[in-house]
């Protein structure tokens, strides 16, 4: 069971000094249980800001947010949040990294190995338990992160641009694996990307923000059944229209390169 | 729920190859070629040390140099010889003449280091940690830490012999304090450049404040404390020495000491050389202890 609300969300950035960034305003919608939301929008749109809002790290200046019903007033297990960067502990290794959140729990050892190998063999990490997070490729790193976020039972994950430092191959393996692990798990994905192709991909629905301060432009569902035809007209008709939507945002604030950025195309 | 799902990845396309994994230096490779570099390395230093003591006791054979003061090498390392209990690791054995006790010597300068080093450095963390986690505490003793950091340790010498008397106590504090300040501004220092994403993943994973710190600002930061240790090693060396020159009356300085003190260069020699060696060896452990220990930050950022 994983439902979360946002209603009326605003950030401000430094609000009690002279240089207030007004980051997202006004941002409203619901993601229901065991649903697949993707958020994109142009960088700096503040998608990063509105995840870690989600996530409990940082508190809007404005409006509500509601985990089941009850308001997000700080970061939960039950709500794990996957980023960017490399984030496995360079200290520990792969299994004690994947263990991590049992360890701050203080379970005991035996039981937090036995979860977590499991949840190593399931991102088809278990031969790698020992190695230390600088012997893994990219992929093989984010894939760790999911089964760490996966081994504290979260129900609801939120993602920001994990796969984003990726090269295209591992990038395009990574969404299907992220799906193959979803799929028939009822767990809430929030996902969060600023490439069109990725969003059509994943998505149950996809929420576009504008260029800084971020709104909400549109909230669309994809109705394609999965695994999805990349080279499919329905496919190439959402494309199109994230593009139309997403060029008057980039020009706005960037050059149309981002854009181009945007729409790395996708091995076929 | 995902725990029954049976799917398993192991074996499918996503065992994409590792890129080329930097391997942790749990033991040398019998590679050839690492043998051959380090036996030329070795080859050098004994090139160079020879040459050295070789040129030395030529000099004293061609009657250059006055063996009163400066002894040739062969008679002051000849000097362990007459050591009578150069194996009898006793403490604190009286300056009673030429028969210094070398080992025990170097046993007790070795103890004031270490001790003073392990105190300093726990010390500055408990002390560096808190004044990061309390900000008022540590707003309110940073300015005198950061004035009392560029005292020299030895300057704290006679302090240390005024307050201790002339023991260990008195070497143990030089060191102690030679490092603490330091150590306590690198502590809040590298806290403060902890990378935010490591303390992010551990609040999104439920931990408190103190597990924060426990578990991610202490484990972070380790690695550049002991490059800092390491930096302040001579330091703390130097201050242990002078103080043992000065008034602590046991020790490898005051082996010196004594030898100038009756005139016996052969012994006075005799404690530069093992100061010299010892000192190596000191910083030649602290390099193995920080690639084995905290390995994982110099392979990370390869
Ligand atoms: N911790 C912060 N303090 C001040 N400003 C911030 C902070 N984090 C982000 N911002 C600002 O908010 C804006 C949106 O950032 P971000 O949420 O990272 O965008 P995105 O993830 O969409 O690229 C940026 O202009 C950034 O400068
Ligand atoms: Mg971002």
């Amino acid at each position: 069971m994983g439902e979360l609300v946002c209603q009326q969300v605003g950030k401000v950035w430094g609000i009690d000094t002279a240089e207030q960034v007004s980051t997202l305003e006004d941002i409203s919608f619901s993601v229901q249980s065991g649903e697949f939301v993707v958020i994109i929008g142009p960088s700096g749109c503040g998608k990063s800001t509105l995840l870690s809002m989600l996530a409990g790290l940082e508190s809007p200046t404005s409006g509500m947010l509601l985990h089941n019903g009850q308001p997000i007033t700080g970061p939960n297990p039950d709500r794990s949040l996957i980023f960017q960067q490399p984030s496995l502990l360079p200290w520990l290794s792969l299994i004690d990294n994947v263990a991590f959140g049992l360890t701050l729990k203080g379970m005991s050892k035996k039981e937090r190995y036995r979860r977590a190998e499991n949840f190593l063999s399931q991102v088809g990490l278990r031969s790698f338990a020992k190695k230390y997070p600088h012997q893994l490729s990219g992929g093989m790193q984010q894939r760790a992160c999911i089964a760490r976020a996966l081994c504290l039972g979260a129900d609801i994950i939120l993602m920001d641009e994990p796969f984003a430092a990726l090269d295209v191959q591992t990038r395009y393996n990574m969404q299907k694996f992220l799906l193959d692990i979803w799929e028939g798990s009822g767990k809430t994905v929030v996902f969060v990307t600023h490439h069109i192709d990725e969003a059509v991909y994943l998505a149950d629905r996809v929420i576009i923000l504008s260029a800084r301060p971020g709104r909400i432009l549109d909230s669309v569902p994809i109705n394609m059944p999965r695994p999805r035809d990349v080279i499919s007209p329905e496919f190439e008709q959402h494309r199109t229209m994230f593009v139309e939507y997403l060029r008057s945002e980039v020009t706005k604030a960037f050059a149309e390169q981002e854009l181009a950025e945007m729409l790395d195309t996708r091995i076929k | 729920m995902v725990e029954s799902n049976p799917k398993t990845l192991e074996t499918n396309r996503l065992t994409e190859p590792t890129p080329n994994p930097p391997v942790r230096p749990k033991r040398r490779s019998s590679n050839p070629s690492w043998i051959k570099t380090a036996l030329i390395n070795i080859g050098w230093w004994i090139l160079s040390i020879g040459l050295f003591l070789g040129i030395w006791e030529v000099m004293t054979l061609l009657g250059w140099v006055n063996t009163l003061i400066l002894p040739p090498p062969h008679q002051f390392l000849g000097e362990i010889a007459n050591q009578d209990q150069f194996l009898m690791p006793q403490i604190g054995v009286e300056r009673t003449g030429a028969n210094f006790v070398a080992l025990t010597a170097i046993v007790a300068t070795l103890k004031r280091v270490l001790t003073g080093l392990l105190l300093g450095f726990i010390a500055a963390l408990i002390f560096g940690c808190l004044a990061a986690y309390f900000k008022i505490f540590g707003k309110l003793t940073l300015p005198v830490i950061t004035l009392l950091a560029p005292i020299a340790p030895v300057a704290w010498i006679p302090l240390a012999i005024l307050a201790f008397g002339i023991g260990d106590r008195a070497a143990i504090f030089v060191v102690f304090i030679g490092i603490f300040f330091i150590l306590t501004l690198g502590t809040i220092n590298s806290i403060n450049k902890v990378d935010q994403v490591y303390i992010n993943t551990a609040r999104v994973l439920g931990a408190t404040r103190s597990q924060v710190m426990r578990h991610i600002i202490i484990p972070a930061i380790i690695p550049d404390l002991f490059v800092i240790l390491r930096m302040n090693l001579f330091g703390a060396w130097m201050a242990v020495l002078a103080a043992e020159m000065v008034g602590v009356n046991t020790g490898l300085g005051a082996i010196v000491m004594v030898g100038r003190q009756m005139f016996n260069a052969k012994l006075m020699f005799l404690g530069m050389a093992i100061i010299g060696v010892v000192g190596y060896l000191l910083d030649v452990a602290f390099a193995q202890i920080q690639k084995r220990v905290l390995w994982w930050k110099s392979n990370a950022q390869i």
